[in-house]
């Protein structure tokens, strides 16, 4: 089991090495540094002092370990746009975009997981069958339209629910938490299910089509050749063999939910990452984009590293040197 | 034995297409026939669009800034011109707008969709056929992409590539910046699909033979392995090109697709978001719905695609 | 005789389809008593699994019962639906899977499956069910049972899986177990293993068995009974010996021929010509008729006699014609 944590640590490590590639490529290669930086009055002293500050003078290995290093410790440069370290705008931002990003996430993994139970089980059933094709609709919805629909309903037409912000926060000790005021919690409403819709829908028929093909697997019939109750069947037998797929795609649904974030974040301007991103995209703020890229990486490859460790807990099989022998 | 050979009259091609289970299971299915139905439509409607729009939306010459904000259905205040779909703030005809952003939605969706399919195919052949460190690079970086979320990966690409572009020429080549994005966001399941098709026919008898008797690897993969992986392409090409076409609408939605000179869908939803609380409504909505009934009509065909090609899939 | 534990009465199993109805069972009839074995054998096809999911209840639909009745200890069973069907299944009627590998849950310990088993039918106490469930892995011949009641399915061989299966199917204690291909996944060495101990095991208890087989091996060494099918019917029923030696219907004769056991020293296997019709084609009259050597224009017409204890479903039965 140690062994094989250590390899999918070490491909995480490699993962995140190439994206630290690409990322610093990108603050390399694309505009010149020295042009963002110094305006356009600039002697070519500044140049060669910048250059030589910003170790631009030095080989490439060199430059991508300084890059790598400063990245580790937090240092992404600063951002064109706002000549703020990049660092520090992200840390303020990052409590906004995790809470919504939580609570999306929460709201899909459970109502994903009971529907596609639902629809898998009673397959031929009216309902299951209106959910299927409601949330093929979902799958069809960009999540932008779902958004602008939500507020057109909740907002401008009900007026129950704000339409944009995070509401009134509070800060813990440097994280800006939405969850302790009132305002807080009703902002975060709309933008969350926004967000959890469609993440949602795909665990949802993900769910079933894997439950669909575990019911068919000779363990089932087996199972129910012995007269095992239904509920036995579908839930001890079937749903347990059917989430250790599942959860693969889960972790990299709550992945994508961060980035999908970028979306609900626009449509209801949540001063989250996600705006930030779109913001440095619109004005080439490489820096942030770079960072932004950084940041997602690690919590994507971090969330793998835990669904792989998650796996041993589920499938004995994979457990085999620990358990097996005897 | 008794029975003589009858002589068949031998099938056309259309009879074979019509008979076939395909055709039946297409027949048999109201909601594909629906489907097929719109996107026909709406792709002729956008192929037709100078022919069947009231007015040319980008031809500075036809917009009365009068017409502004006219609603559907009803006479201008001031012009006493009705619009179909009612006019957007600087007096455009939505209608006509909706057709000439179907087009760019259309094009660059199907754009990206085919070359992320030549690419996957391509990159899926070799690696499966030439396997070693070609296929170890290939499927790697397949992998790693596929960590990432593809409007993610398609939202980076755009971002650099607008990086590279001078920016005097940013608007001009935004829609082939997009086609590119999204294209290289989306190779990675044809690359897996047909890679692990290749690998299974690579090895028989068939195969072996036609390498035997001197064919070119290129010509094998073409000719042998390639129409063997066709179906499940169809498939992944028809369900990419509705996640493409929503994809697009919603890189330009954010602002960062296709340009306010050359809306696509997106870009039209995106400026009608602007007029939600203001009331005029039909701006944003009508460009939504289409958009809406041209990705669920699209997803509709593939999923139902999907289900007549393996019904073991459902 | 006393009354039969199954009883099969002019069994009819459908499915339609888009080229119209398909049969694949037809019109069969047959017993099976108390601590006997009955074979089912025929080709892949020939309708023997299918007659065993109907009596058992796990037809997958569109396949349905369309005609006849089926016994279960003097209960009529084939009309029951949902729940009563499923408290049937385990307690009254077990099954065995031909594939060990597959037919375990790969998540779940085995004695854990053991126990639920048995918990679902049987008014016993958890604590009960764990001592019955190592005394059920002692009986199938694991070594170490104790132990291995909190192992998982794969740290097992596939032999001794078919051997946790076989328990799982016996714990409640039916009356019938349907074995479908019990041993084809199985290495040959292992096979006659677990044909002996199935022997064993239903002759101790009075289990009657439903043995579905291709494998004419299994049948000579196995079965007291051998029902042979073509094409979702009854070719012929009779006690093993006669069926092997003297096979009256002449698909046996052609199917005994064909198998190497029956027919050592031959230098070569003899072969049916033809193939088995689709079910969807199944010819007029006999459906054997277009492969058969002695057909006439009766047997492309008249519907065959119905198949009785050592009587074949043929106008002409093969009389003292030995395999040689």
């Amino acid at each position: 089991m140690l062994a094989y944590i250590i390899r999918r640590v070490g491909q995480s490590a490699l993962v995140l090495l190439i994206v630290g590639l690409v990322a610093f490529s990108m603050f390399r290669f694309v505009g010149d540094p020295i042009d963002n930086m110094l305006g356009q009055e600039r002697t070519v002293e500044d140049i060669e002092r910048l250059r030589a500050q910003l170790g631009l003078d030095q080989p490439f290995v060199v430059q991508y370990y300084k890059f790598l290093e400063g990245a580790v410790q937090g240092n992404f440069g600063v951002s064109y746009r706002q000549g703020r370290p990049v660092a520090e705008i992200l840390l303020e931002r990052a409590p906004a975009t995790l809470e919504l990003a939580m609570v999306s996430g929460v709201l899909a993994i459970l109502f994903g997981i009971a529907l596609g139970v639902f629809t898998a089980i009673r397959r031929d059933g009216v309902f299951a069958n209106v959910i299927m094709s409601a949330s093929l609709i979902g799958v069809s919805l960009p999540t932008f339209l779902i958004g602008i629909l939500l507020i057109y309903l909740f907002s401008v037409e009900l007026g129950w629910l704000p339409s944009f912000g995070r509401g009134e926060t509070v800060d813990l000790g440097g994280w800006s938490t939405g969850f302790l005021t009132e305002s807080g919690l009703k902002a975060l409403i709309l933008p969350s299910i926004t967000l959890g819709l469609y993440q949602m829908t795909l665990i949802m028929r993900l769910v079933r089509s894997e439950m669909l093909e575990v019911l068919r697997q000779d363990y089932i019939r087996f199972a129910r050749a012995r007269g095992l109750r239904d509920r036995a069947v579908n839930f001890r037998h079937a749903l347990k063999n059917t989430m250790v797929p599942v959860i693969t795609v889960i972790g990299l649904q709550l992945g994508a939910i961060i980035a999908f974030a970028i979306i609900t974040e626009t449509v209801f301007q949540w001063p989250g990452v996600g705006l930030l991103f779109i913001n440095a995209i619109q004005f080439v703020d490489i820096p942030v984009m770079a960072a932004y890229l950084m940041l997602i990486s690690v919590m994507f490859v971090g969330i793998n590293l835990l669904v792989d460790i998650l796996y041993f807990f589920i499938d004995p099989r994979l457990r085999a040197d620990r358990s097996g022998g005897h | 034995m008794s029975d003589f050979p009858i002589p068949v009259k031998p099938k056309s091609r259309l009879r074979i297409a019509l008979d076939s289970d395909l055709f039946y299971t297409f027949r048999r299915s109201p909601v594909a026939m629906v489907s097929a139905v719109v996107v026909l439509v709406l792709v002729l409607s956008a192929v037709l669009a100078p022919l069947i729009a009231p007015t040319n939306p980008f031809n500075p010459a036809s917009l009365n800034l009068m017409n502004g904000f006219t609603p559907p259905m009803t006479p201008n205040a001031f012009t006493g011109e009705s619009f179909f779909m009612g006019t957007d703030d600087q007096g455009r005809d939505v209608f006509s707008t909706i057709l000439y952003g179907m087009r760019i939605s259309l094009f660059v969706g199907v754009a990206a969709v085919f070359f992320a399919m030549v690419l996957g195919i391509t990159l899926g052949l070799i690696s499966g056929y030439v396997g070693g460190w070609t296929e170890t690079i290939i499927m790697r970086t397949a992998d790693v992409q596929l960590t990432f979320p593809s409007i993610l990966v398609a939202m980076l690409i755009f971002g650099i590539a607008k990086g590279v572009t001078p920016v005097e020429y940013r608007d001009q080549m935004a829609i082939w910046v997009l086609i590119l994005a999204i294209g290289l966001s989306d190779w990675v399941q044809f690359a897996r699909v047909v890679r692990g098709a290749t690998l299974v026919e690579k090895n028989k008898e068939y195969v072996q033979a036609a390498r035997l008797i001197g064919r070119t690897p290129g010509a094998i993969m073409l000719r042998h392995i390639l129409p063997n992986v066709l179906s499940p392409v169809l498939v992944i090409a028809t369900i990419s090109l509705a996640l493409a076409i929503i994809a697009e609408a919603t890189l330009s939605f954010l602002g960062v697709g296709a340009p306010p000179t050359q809306p696509s869908l997106g870009t039209l939803i995106r400026i009608g978001q602007g007029f939600l609380f203001s009331g005029e409504w039909w701006i944003l909505l009508f460009p939504a719905v289409t958009l809406l009934a041209l990705a669920l009509s699209v997803n509709l065909l593939g999923d139902w695609l999907r289900d007549a090609l393996n019904p073991r899939l459902r | 005789m006393a009354d039969p534990v199954l009883s099969i009465r002019n069994l009819s199993v459908e499915i339609p389809t888009r080229h119209g109805i398909v049969r694949p069972v037809d019109g069969v009839s047959y017993d099976i008593q108390a601590g006997e074995i009955l074979g089912i054998v025929g080709e892949s096809g020939a309708g023997k699994s299918m007659a065993g999911n109907a009596v058992i209840g796990l037809l997958n639909p569109p396949a349905h019962i369309s005609k006849g009745e089926i016994w279960l200890n003097g209960k009529r069973i084939d009309h029951l639906k949902g729940d009563a069907m499923r408290r049937l299944r385990g307690k009254e009627i077990g099954m065995v899977f031909q594939d060990p590998l597959t037919s375990l849950n790969p998540l779940l310990r085995i004695g854990d499956q053991l126990t639920e088993t048995m918990l679902t039918h049987l008014p016993i106490s958890r604590i009960e069910a764990e001592k019955r469930a190592v005394a059920a892995l002692e009986e199938v011949g694991i070594p170490g049972a104790a132990e291995r009641v909190n192992s998982y399915p794969h740290e097992f061989s596939g032999g001794m899986r078919q051997r946790v299966v076989i328990a799982l199917a016996l714990c409640a204690e039916p009356s019938l177990i349907i074995a479908d291909e019990p041993t084809t996944a199985l290495d040959v060495s292992v096979q006659a293993q677990i044909i002996a101990l199935l022997r064993l095991l239903c002759r101790d208890r009075g289990t009657a068995v439903m043995l579905i087989t291709h494998d004419m091996g299994v049948i000579a060494e196995a079965t007291d009974r051998v029902a042979v099918m073509y094409a979702g019917r009854l070719a012929e029923l009779g006690p093993v010996r006669d069926v092997l030696t003297h096979p009256q219907h002449p698909y046996t004769h052609g199917l005994m021929a064909s198998t190497p056991i029956a027919s050592q020293g031959k230098s070569r296997l003899h072969q049916i010509p033809g193939a088995m019709p689709r079910l969807d084609a199944v010819p007029e009259g006999c459906a054997f008729n277009p492969r058969c050597p002695h057909a006439t224009d009766k047997c492309r017409q008249a519907p065959v006699p119905r198949v009785s204890n050592g009587q074949a479903a043929c106008w002409y039965p093969l009389i003292d014609e030995k395999v040689i």
